[in-house]
């Protein structure tokens, strides 16, 4: 099973469940780091819930929620994520070299989150912390109801971008169209592109900081307030 | 739930394994839909002045000869049947119209489930698997099928509730997801002349497009129109004579994912569905954008 460090699993061989269970039982001081997973067929959470740093390359198209509440682990997908990849992710990163499905890095908590290609719908929805970096673009509503971390759209944004928004910051390098409830453009402060050039460093993005918009939250939904209900 | 499948092939070469391609497209979709399963596929197209029916009878021992020999007398046409499971694909020289009106006179159990060129649409209760076997499915040979299986929400689970649902000559329409002002639509339409079979609301949709189509709309105008009038939310794979077509709702929360080799496009509602197909690991893959008509064949 061990070839110098690196162990393969087969998930036609040992199922979802398998899978998991191998990944998920070993100690945080565990020398088995590496791991390479074969065969997705494109089966739905892969690689969720791991607890200690470990390193694992899927080979493949995955289904949804694929390194779903990671804590730690580096999870490297090479092919398309289904919905809700890395969603209630605490720590660590998960990657994609395609394209993903909505509702990419849901309620993320913590972590990195990169995705080569396109995004779809709800990219971030109800992101709290977890940073997120899209070399392409992403769809309608994403960073719905967004609450803390940073969205990095290489590419374009959907309509009603940060829609209902409080404290995430959003930044795109291509077209907004349209932004959603309470969401404004704001100024890039150097702060903001100093945190921006780390975030596409760690991406291995080329873009510029300086070519990007920053997108927030105008606080103005934060409690109700009748004036504002038709905005709600 | 419900999961639906579509498979269109670029490369000719692979005409006679369509039917083996698509089973296990079909059946890895059962866990989303349990309750009955469907498929359109594409194939042995008729003479330009014969007309090709797929219709169904609830009891399988119905004797189809005698829809041949009648029809053959009352219309003074040719008529040829073949019995598949309890379908039968009739082929005939006569017009559309006095043959559904003579069906509906002489055998109104007989269901007329398509018609058309090349369509044959199979449907009926019970696993993927099972209805898959029980209509032959895996020898099918042609250019594309597209294909459903039923988790029933918004009606019964009975056959005549299945998809995919006719919507003109050589069109179906399978649906992921629920319409929320079918019953308002229905009786709309009914007012227009259109007939419905049960309470089902993708039949709803399929009558609509019918509807449109029947009044001079391409069917590019027909889903633009969709989008406006269809309340609720749907993903839509229509079979067409020579391709397929994909679109979303404006909220696109019903999933899809499309890829595509240079061998074929195939539409699922989940990517695990076409991970079976070769090539499928290095296909580029992609969710499709809410309200965009995607289509393949050319023919919208």
């Amino acid at each position: 099973m061990s070839t110098q460090g690196l162990s393969e699993l087969d998930l036609q061989k040992a199922g979802v469940r398998g899978i998991n269970q191998t990944l998920q039982g070993l100690a945080k001081n565990t020398n088995q780091r590496h791991w390479l997973v074969r065969n997705p067929m494109g089966q739905h959470a892969i690689a969720v819930g791991l607890d200690a740093p470990l390193h694992v390359e899927v080979h493949g198209h995955v289904g949804f929620y694929c390194g779903g509440m990671n804590k730690e682990s580096e999870i490297i997908i090479h092919g398309h994520a289904g919905v809700g990849v890395a969603e209630n992710m605490m720590s660590g990163l998960v990657w994609v070299k395609g394209n993903a499905s909505e509702s990419a890095g849901a309620t993320g908590n913590g972590g990195l989150l990169v995705i080569d290609g396109d995004a779809s719908s709800r990219c971030g929805i109800s992101m709290k912390g977890i940073d997120i970096v899209v070399g392409g673009s992403v769809g309608h509503m994403s960073a719905f109801m967004a609450q803390r971390g940073n969205l990095v759209v290489c590419g374009d944004a959907g309509e009603a971008l940060g829609d209902s928004i409080y404290e995430a910051r959003l930044y795109v390098k291509g077209k907004a169209h349209g932004l959603g409830a309470d969401c404004i453009e704001k100024e890039m402060r150097a702060e903001h592109l100093e945190d921006l050039a780390k975030l596409l460093e760690r991406a291995k993005r080329k873009e510029r900081p300086q070519d990007f918009r920053r997108y927030g939250s105008a606080r103005k939904l934060y409690n109700f307030d009748v004036d504002h209900a038709d905005a709600y | 739930m419900c999961g639906i499948v579509g498979l269109y092939l670029k490369n000719p070469k692979l005409k006679p394994k369509l039917g083996k391609m698509f089973k296990p497209m079909i059946i890895e979709m059962t866990n989303r839909g349990p309750d009955s399963a469907g498929v359109a596929v594409y194939r042995n197209p008729v003479k330009k002045n014969e007309t090709k029916f797929s219709l169904a009878h609830n009891d399988p021992a119905f004797d189809w000869k005698k829809i041949d020999t009648g029809l053959e007398k009352a219309l003074k046409c040719d008529c040829k049947v073949a019995k598949i499971g309890n379908h039968c694909i009739l082929v005939t020289t006569a017009k559309e119209k006095p043959v559904v009106e003579w069906l509906a006179k002489h055998y109104p159990d007989v269901r007329v489930v398509g018609s058309g060129h090349t369509i044959e649409i199979f449907k009926e209760t019970g696993l993927p698997a099972n209805v898959y076997d029980k209509f032959n499915l895996d020898e099918a040979q042609g250019t594309h099928i597209i294909g459903h299986t039923r988790m029933a929400t918004e009606s019964a689970v009975t056959t005549a509730g299945s998809h995919p649902f006719a919507t003109g000559a050589d069109l179906c329409l399978v649906h992921n997801g629920s319409l929320s002002n079918h019953n308002r639509l229905r009786e709309n339409l009914r007012r227009e002349g259109m007939e419905f079979q049960t309470e089902n609301d993708t039949e709803v949709a399929a009558a609509y497009m019918t509807w449109k189509l029947r009044s001079g709309a391409s069917l590019r105008e027909t889903l633009e129109d969709s989008l406006r009038d269809l309340d609720g939310f749907y993903t839509f794979l229509v079979g067409t004579h020579d391709g397929f077509a994909v679109v979303r709702d404006p909220i696109a929360c019903k999933h899809a994912v499309i890829a595509e080799t240079d061998d074929y496009v195939a539409m699922a509602t989940e990517y695990r569905a076409i991970a079976h197909l070769p090539g499928a690991d290095d296909a580029k893959i992609w969710e499709p954008e809410p309200t965009k008509i995607y289509t393949w064949g050319g023919n919208a």
